[in-house]
């Protein structure tokens, strides 16, 4: 019998390469913030927008954004009170300076402590990572607003944020 | 034998039919039938209501259709890029059984279109449209 040597050795490369890449993208690296999973904040937060990761804005913001629901930029998000409460625990849990900060580390530099930012589109690291993508592109009909994240991170949905 | 259980099958798909037929969305009908005190419903005045361009709420969004599309029986999607599942119970399953969901989308976005909350009438209209597709 012969034994296929080079595909046996190719799929273990390919299989190492993409526990490399997890890995790093695990680690905290900026190309990766965990995604919601509740599926409370899923249905509540991810169906005007994507739903976005927690540890992309510290607690202080998720505190501020929660109460004020009824006027959401500009929109009603308003949900009763227990179901509030419910995400509120979720988003603060994994926030930025908290759970989810080895998402977080270079995303959130730059905040001032105590501040409450309520975009992630005005983080001045943020700012800094798009200030390439030219004008036209924002305002093509496809993306329309810099929070469609997904119409250029395709895998947003998933967490991750490369090109 | 057969018989018998071609029988139980037939009392069984009967009794599923008459949950759905009572179920929420008739509850839902039913209770802004009573609160409009309405004569009835019509899926065209539904319908109407769908693709009519209203200049009381923003501007951004006139009409229902802004987000939902032309085709009540296709995809939608918001402003921010985030798809919406077809109106029409004949695509979505599941839509319109969880009346807490129904009245809160319908405060959003009357809001948000017309400026003002819709009336009992105009939901049920609406619905009745909605379940017709
Ligand atoms: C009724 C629709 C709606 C719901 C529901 C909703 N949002 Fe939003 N959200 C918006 C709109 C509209 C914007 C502004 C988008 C833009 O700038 O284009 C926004 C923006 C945001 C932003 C800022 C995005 C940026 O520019 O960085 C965050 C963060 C956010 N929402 C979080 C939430 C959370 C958390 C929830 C759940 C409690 C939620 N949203 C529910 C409509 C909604
Ligand atoms: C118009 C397209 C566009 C939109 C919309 C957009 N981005 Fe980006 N984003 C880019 C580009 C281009 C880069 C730069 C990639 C690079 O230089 O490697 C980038 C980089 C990033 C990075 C850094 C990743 C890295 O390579 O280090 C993060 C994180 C990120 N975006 C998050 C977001 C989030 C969150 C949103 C929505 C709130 C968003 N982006 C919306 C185009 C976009
Ligand atoms: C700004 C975008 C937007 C506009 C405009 C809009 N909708 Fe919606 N609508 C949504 C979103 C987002 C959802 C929730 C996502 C889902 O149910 O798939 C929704 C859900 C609904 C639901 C709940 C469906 C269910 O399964 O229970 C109803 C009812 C509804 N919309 C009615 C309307 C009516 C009536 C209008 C016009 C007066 C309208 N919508 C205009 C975005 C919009």
């Amino acid at each position: 019998m012969r034994i296929p040597y080079r595909p046996l050795a190719l799929a273990l490369l390919t299989l190492s390469f993409a526990a490399i890449v997890l890995d790093r993208a695990q680690a905290g690296d900026s190309h990766f913030f965990a995604p919601v999973t509740d599926p409370v904040v899923k249905e509540e937060c991810g169906s005007c927008h994507l739903a976005f990761a927690p540890s992309m804005l510290p607690a202080s913001s998720w505190q501020r954004m929660m109460g004020e629901l009824d006027n959401h930029f500009g929109d009603n998000a308003s949900v009763d009170a227990a179901t509030a409460e419910k995400i509120t625990r979720y988003l603060v849990a994994n926030a930025g300076d908290a759970g989810g900060k080895r998402y977080s580390s270079k995303l959130l530099k730059g905040v001032a402590v105590g501040s409450a930012p309520q975009r992630i589109t005005e983080l001045p690291r943020w700012v800094r990572e798009h200030r390439k993508v030219p004008d036209w592109e924002w305002r093509h009909k496809d993306v329309r607003t810099k929070a469609n994240c997904a119409a250029c991170h395709t895998d947003a949905e998933q967490g991750y944020y490369d090109e | 034998m057969k018989n018998r259980f071609a029988v139980t099958l037939g009392i069984a798909a009967m009794a599923v039919s008459t949950a759905i037929l009572a179920g929420p969305r008739e509850d839902l009908l039913a209770q802004y039938a009573t609160t409009a005190k309405s004569a009835g419903f019509s899926a065209a005045r539904g319908e109407t209501l769908h693709t009519q361009n209203f200049s009381g709420g923003k501007p951004d969004t006139p009409s229902c259709t802004s987000c939902h599309g032309k085709d009540a029986r296709s995809a939608g999607k918001t402003l921010t890029g985030k798809v919406i599942k077809p109106l029409a119970v004949s695509m979505t399953p599941t839509r319109y059984t969880d009346p807490a969901k129904v009245e809160k989308w319908f405060k959003r976005n009357c809001t948000e279109v017309l400026g003002r909350e819709c009336t009992p009438q105009e939901k049920g209209d609406w619905l009745t449209f909605a379940l017709g597709q």
